[in-house]
């Protein structure tokens, strides 16, 4: 059995090499911190979060003082009823709305101002291209997260809370997030036009979360509980109630990994036309 | 190193290249010529992988480009129509992340970079955005872009497109030096720079070849007579009947110009000496006598407008034949 020989060596020595993948988050991770987008979302976000918090705080000392005059002497309140579990919900809708701007950009843009046909003819394999894209809006994401932690460590200072249902949170939060981000890098792989690529990431989002209302229509049958399963909505209450199910982690990664392949099949057949 | 067999492909029911066959060899620089729509781009998109041929094989290096797109794109280096750039970026950082995506890291990257910007002019402008530079200083980015790497197939789609009469110059010296040591294909609707730099031509239109040679083979081939002109201070009234009386003339025809008259004799004979001789024997003045060759241009334009039936470069000169 004789191999045939290799005509060429390979030129490159890929040992040492930096994955491409690396660099793609890093280039990436710089185009966003040059745009403005991310200040902009990145703004639009806490305040936001800054903002509802402040909102359920005031609501939930208003309601304390009115026990205390019912009952006079001192009222418990929970701060984890009533501020946190308010709080994450409405992040859900806050969410959905911001995150489609910050990934809309990612693939169609690159259509767009043909850096797609340099991206597609260098020695790289479309699944590093989507992995490296998603890890670095992921990663913007995560930063974003982590500065609104300020208010439940500030909270703490005051008052006495259970940490343990705001860090499940917190997960779902995360976990929610990737989803949400998935289904943007999607949408922004079928068109070159960023707005477009928002608006279908908002419609898919908004559908997916109807499913709920579906859901509960339908009731306690079995398609009710697959309806309900789809939906974003269940899994992620379970968690801000500091329930860990597997079922809902589940959920969301295999979500994300659906739409990260949806992605790869698009960009690559979007070359075979 | 480049071999194209039969190569078509359609969009829907328009076929923007059909049945295209050449090949290049290993240092060689080969002009693809054409007029807009010829399917230059098409080509060079099936040679790079990143678009498959509706029939037919292309190979780079010995690798087929649509079952090992992988082993294809390690070789090349590639200058799409629109420069690549990412405009947030400045240009020290494109490059290091291009060269990042070729494989090359720690000195090899160094080195590569450094090479590029040298050889492009690029190092006065390295830390601008590319969002700031001018068109040329772009398109030299994006030839940077191909070169970083040292590939041994570089496929150039029209590299002098808005670079200023010197960086055209120098861009052309540029690839005439990968020559040898490089396989390049370059394409272009200029006919001077095909001349300028490559050893072989082809031309194509509507999607066919219709010529492949060397540019002087190519002028030569459609060249049927070797014409001189001759401008002469006082020709008389009859100056083309007393031509036609030299030995070897087989036309005489009137330029636009009165004074200056277009000689023509068989392929491969010289008669310049006669000519002169004749001329001035006569005491008409003989000023000026230079042959004409027929330029490239000539050829590009008598083959990619025959089919349409009018062929320009012809109508000054053969209509007033008889
Ligand atoms: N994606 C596409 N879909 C449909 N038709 C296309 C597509 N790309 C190219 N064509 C058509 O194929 C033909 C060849 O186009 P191509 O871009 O290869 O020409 P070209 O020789 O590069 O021209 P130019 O000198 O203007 O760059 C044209 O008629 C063009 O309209
Ligand atoms: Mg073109």
């Amino acid at each position: 059995m004789v191999y045939p020989k290799r005509t060429t060596p390979p030129k490159v020595n890929d040992t040492n090499a930096m994955p491409p993948v690396q660099a793609i988050i890093a280039k990436e991770l710089r185009s966003y911190f040059v745009s403005p987008i991310v200040y902009v979302v990145g703004s639009v976000f806490l305040l936001t979060f800054g903002f509802l918090a402040y909102l359920y705080i005031v609501f939930t000392g208003a309601q304390a003082i009115q026990l205390m005059q019912m009952q006079g002497g001192t009222a418990q309140i929970n701060l984890n009823d009533l501020v946190f579990r308010n709080l994450f919900a409405s992040m859900r809708f806050v969410l959905l709305l911001i995150l489609p701007i910050l990934t809309m950009r990612l693939l169609a843009e690159e259509r767009k101002l043909r850096t797609f046909e340099f991206l597609m003819t260098a020695p790289v394999r479309v699944s590093e291209i989507i992995v490296g894209k998603f890890i670095s809006v992921y990663l913007v994401f995560i930063g974003m997260l982590l500065l609104t932690t300020l208010v439940p460590l500030t909270l703490a200072l005051f008052s006495d809370f259970d940490w343990y249902p705001v860090l499940t949170g917190y997960l779902g939060m995360t976990l929610l997030g990737g989803f949400f981000l998935a289904v943007g890098l999607f949408a922004s792989s079928i068109t070159e036009n960023q707005i477009v690529a928002a608006f279908t990431s908002f419609g898919l989002l908004l559908m997916c979360w109807l499913l709920a209302g579906l859901g509960s229509l339908l009731g306690d049958t079995p398609a009710g509980h697959v309806v309900s399963y789809l939906s974003f909505m269940e899994h992620f209450d379970h968690l801000v109630r500091g329930l860990v199910d597997t079922k809902d982690l589940v959920y969301y990664v295999s979500g994300t990994v659906l739409m990260l392949f949806l992605a790869h099949r698009v960009v690559d057949s979007s070359r075979w036309k | 190193m480049i071999e194209v067999r039969n190569i078509t492909k359609r969009y829907g029911h328009l076929t923007a290249i059909d049945r295209v066959t050449f090949r290049v060899e290993k240092g060689e620089v080969l002009a693809f010529l054409g007029p807009n729509g010829a399917g230059k781009t098409t080509t060079m998109r099936i040679l790079t992988s990143f678009i498959p041929a509706t029939e037919g094989t292309a190979q780079v290096a010995g690798f087929d480009c649509a079952d090992q797109p992988d082993e294809v794109k390690k070789r090349i280096g590639y200058l799409p129509e629109t420069p690549p750039v990412y405009q947030e970026l400045t240009v020290f950082e494109y490059l290091a992340f291009v060269g990042k995506l070729r494989g090359l890291s720690g000195a090899d990257l160094t080195a590569g970079m450094n090479r590029v910007m040298e050889r492009l002019s690029l190092g006065s402008v390295r830390q601008r955005l590319i969002a700031n530079l001018s068109r040329g200083y772009r398109q030299r980015v994006g030839l940077a872009q191909a070169l970083i790497h040292d590939p041994p197939v570089l496929i150039l789609d029209e590299p002098t497109v808005g670079l200023d009469p010197k960086q055209i110059i120098e861009i052309r010296e540029l690839i005439k030096s990968l020559a040898g040591s490089h396989s390049v294909i370059l394409s272009t609707h200029i006919l001077p720079e095909a001349t300028a730099v490559c050893q072989r031509v082809v031309i194509i239109n509507g999607g066919r070849i219709v010529a492949e040679d060397t540019p002087d083979q190519l002028s030569a081939r459609l060249r049927r007579s070797e014409k001189i002109s001759v401008t002469l201070k006082a020709p008389p009234a009859n100056v083309l009947e007393r031509f036609r009386t030299v030995a070897g003339v087989e036309h005489v025809m009137t330029t636009p110009d009165p004074r200056t008259i277009l000689i023509e004799c068989a392929l491969g004979r010289d008669i310049r000496e006669e000519v002169a001789r004749f001329a001035v024997g006569q005491d008409w003045g003989l000023l000026e006598m230079k042959p004409v060759a027929m330029t490239l241009e000539d050829v590009f334009l008598k083959l990619t407008q025959r089919e349409d039936g009018l062929s320009k470069a012809d109508d000054a000169t053969e209509s007033e034949r008889h």
